[in-house]
């Protein structure tokens, strides 16, 4: 579609706040531009919050100082499963109820999973190192994370591939979709290629019990990922419609010429 | 500048800018590495001791699958048609093309390795081992490839096909390359004698590769 | 500069597609390549271009640059453009420019000459069918070569580029250079042989 961008402003110049109107680009840009500032500074604040919290909170008497890795190694996991249920979502709302910036918000949503995925593995990773004595075990929790670095790649190289933004959302959505089914059953799969493969020792990365001097500062890390995701998100949500309006410029210009 | 170098940087910025990118190679590469304990088991150990192994199959598969478009291309836009038709010989246009395929391509494998190979628990001179034997041996792999990839475009027929000519070809290479790894780490052969017949192997592919795609292409056209 | 061919075949796919074809070219001379589809023009082109290996006959070339081949003193207009749709419009004259050895600082003239300069920073894979024809037939500007092989080049041109494209071809023979021409109507060549396959 070669329309132009349409003006957002109402005749009361007043933007309202129904989800609907974020429909709207323009008045995405609009709303985003203000919001950004604060978003960004929320996240700052307590982010910093966070990470004195994390620094400040007692040694474990088994890990000492190296179990405060988990301050990032679990909310990153966490923010990894959320982001591809709104990527879920937002493939649904691509497909089924053809919401204009679904398939933005789907776009926008996978680089920052993934960045959030390889947190997880790597901050997992050095955390094993002490414990288990090397870098990467095959155990079913790590594996599935990997699975899911992996799918989250597979749609950032579809996104990647097909030029045209609508054909390309389509078919991320599918991918997400059927990623989205597909991940319980990957999951359980390991699960079961774990127990066919004992492990030589049982591995438990973190006590079983979060004592509660340690779950502070895990919600407040938990909440400061939270914060900057939203942010990183719209963005980078941002950036895609713009870069989708250059294109289309680019394109009626292109068409504009064959005089 | 000068009309091998234009193609040069012409074919970078198109591994660049098309499609996945280069990096599809990498993420092809890591899926291949994670399937295997999949079908093995994830005992450490014996990832270990065919870690080499692994990452060397790795790498083979995931340099080939990605060269089958790399002439089919520019034969079908026509780009081939005037390759032919410049003043550089057409083997030196060859041989351009796949080194920016191997610097795209290849060499980004060479720097993935690492990172898989601590996924498969290889220690730090296994993994050096690995990195050095991939970078003298993935040249040969993209090189050897050229000769299918020409093939597969002068027939107009691709996938699979390039697979079944060339990885037969590419058996030397994979033997001499997990050859000379598994000497670096455990031995007993000296490392030097598998790792000089790897790179006489390299040296070779860079001669034979682009001589035998020209030929294929020049009695291929229509 | 002159061309000549003697008792020229070709077969493709199987098919003889014609045989016995005599014809010559002088400086400053055009010829048009007529037929119905599948008569053989663009496989003579192709031949004279050294795409294809003839079955029969000869190929003579009298003056010219003794040290290239014919194929390396053509240019050849097919069907297809050469371009790279995720390259821009400069970039991908700007390549053919200087791996066909043409002279870079004419390639704005070129882009000017065929209406292409504000589009230059454009991919060219946005461009309409008439502006990639058009941008092919910019190497012709841009890359200095005497000898022209063109295939039904108007093709998707409008008429100011159809005029464009005869004022180019004029200049051309008047410069001392070659046309073979392969069409369906007419292109504005003038005071050319015909060669009906």
């Amino acid at each position: 579609m070669l329309a132009a961008p349409r003006d957002g402003a109402t005749t009361s110049g007043e933007p309202q706040m129904a989800l609907i109107d974020l429909a709207n680009p323009t008045r995405f840009l609009a709303l985003t531009q203000r919001l950004l500032p604060w978003l960004t500074a929320a996240t700052l604040v307590v982010l910093a919050a966070g990470l004195y919290l994390s620094a400040t909170a007692p040694d474990d008497y088994q890990q000492g100082a190296t179990v405060k890795i988990m301050f990032l190694h679990v909310p990153s996991a966490w923010l990894a499963m959320a982001i591809w249920g709104l990527m879920s979502l937002a493939a649904l709302g691509t497909l089924v109820w053809r919401h204009p910036l679904a398939d933005v918000a789907g776009k926008a949503a996978v680089p920052i999973g993934a960045a959030f995925t390889l947190i997880c593995l790597v901050t997992g990773s050095l955390w094993g190192r002490p414990t288990w004595g090397t870098y990467w075990v095959w155990d079913a929790r790590l594996t599935s994370v990997l699975v899911l670095f992996i799918m989250y790649l597979a749609v950032m190289t579809l996104w990647r591939t097909i030029d045209d933004p609508s054909r390309a959302a389509r078919a991320a959505a599918v991918l997400t979709l059927v990623g989205t089914i597909n991940l319980p059953i990957i999951k359980f799969s390991v699960d079961w290629w774990n127990t066919l493969h004992q492990p030589a020792s049982v591995l438990r990365a973190g006590g079983p019990t979060i004592d509660p001097s340690l779950l502070w500062p895990l919600l407040v890390m938990a909440l400061a990922f939270l914060l900057m995701f939203i942010t990183l998100h719209l963005a980078v949500m941002r950036n895609e419609i713009l870069r989708r309006r250059v294109r289309t410029l680019s394109l009626m210009k292109a068409e504009a010429a064959t005089a | 500048m000068t009309a091998l170098s234009a193609l040069m940087v012409r074919d970078l910025r198109l591994a660049v800018r098309v499609g996945g990118g280069a990096l599809i190679g990498v993420l092809f590469f890591l899926i291949v590495v994670t399937l295997i304990p999949f079908a093995i088991g994830p005992d450490l150990n014996l990832l270990a001791r065919i870690g080499p192994a692994i990452l060397w199959l790795g790498a083979l598969l995931a340099s080939l699958l990605t060269l089958d478009r790399l002439l089919a291309a520019d034969q079908e836009d026509g780009s081939l048609d005037l390759l032919l038709m410049g003043r550089a010989p057409l083997e030196l246009a060859f041989a351009t093309k796949a080194a920016a395929h191997w610097l795209a391509t290849g060499l980004p494998l060479v720097v993935a390795a690492p990172l898989l190979g601590l996924l498969l628990n290889l220690d730090l001179p296994a993994i050096g081992a690995v990195m050095l034997t991939l970078l003298v041996g993935t040249p040969a792999l993209t090189f050897i490839g050229l000769i299918g990839a020409a093939l597969a475009a002068a027939l107009r027929r691709g996938g699979l096909l390039l697979a079944v000519l060339v990885l037969p070809l590419t058996i030397p290479v994979l033997i001499f390359g997990v050859a000379s790894t598994t000497a670096a780490v455990m031995g007993p052969v000296p490392f030097g004698t598998p790792f000089a017949i790897l790179c006489a192997l390299s040296l070779a592919s860079l001669v034979i590769g682009p001589f035998a795609a020209a030929l294929a292409i020049r009695h291929g056209l229509e | 500069m002159k061309l000549a061919a003697r008792d020229l075949a070709c077969r493709r796919g199987g098919r003889l597609v014609f045989d016995r074809l005599s014809f010559s070219v002088a400086r400053g001379q055009g010829l048009i390549v007529t037929g119905r589809n599948g008569a053989g023009k663009s496989s003579l082109l192709r031949v004279v271009a050294g795409l294809l290996t003839p079955e029969g006959g000869e190929l003579t070339v009298d003056g010219g640059d003794p040290e290239l081949s014919l194929g390396e003193q053509c240019h050849y207009i097919g069907h297809q453009d050469a371009q790279k749709p995720s390259l821009t419009v400069l970039e991908n004259l700007t390549f053919w420019t200087r791996f066909l050895d043409g002279e870079p600082n004419r390639i704005n003239d070129a882009l000017t000459a065929t209406g292409l300069e504000d589009l230059a920073a454009l991919p060219a894979g946005y461009l309409s069918a008439g502006q990639r024809r058009r941008l092919s037939l910019a190497r012709l500007i841009a890359i200095p070569r005497p000898v022209w092989l063109l295939d039904e080049p108007t093709t998707a041109l409008d008429v100011s580029a159809q005029e464009m494209l005869a004022r180019l071809m004029a200049q051309h023979l008047d410069g001392g250079g070659l046309i073979l021409a392969a069409v369906h109507g007419a292109i504005g060549l003038k005071h050319a042989q015909e060669l009906r396959l």
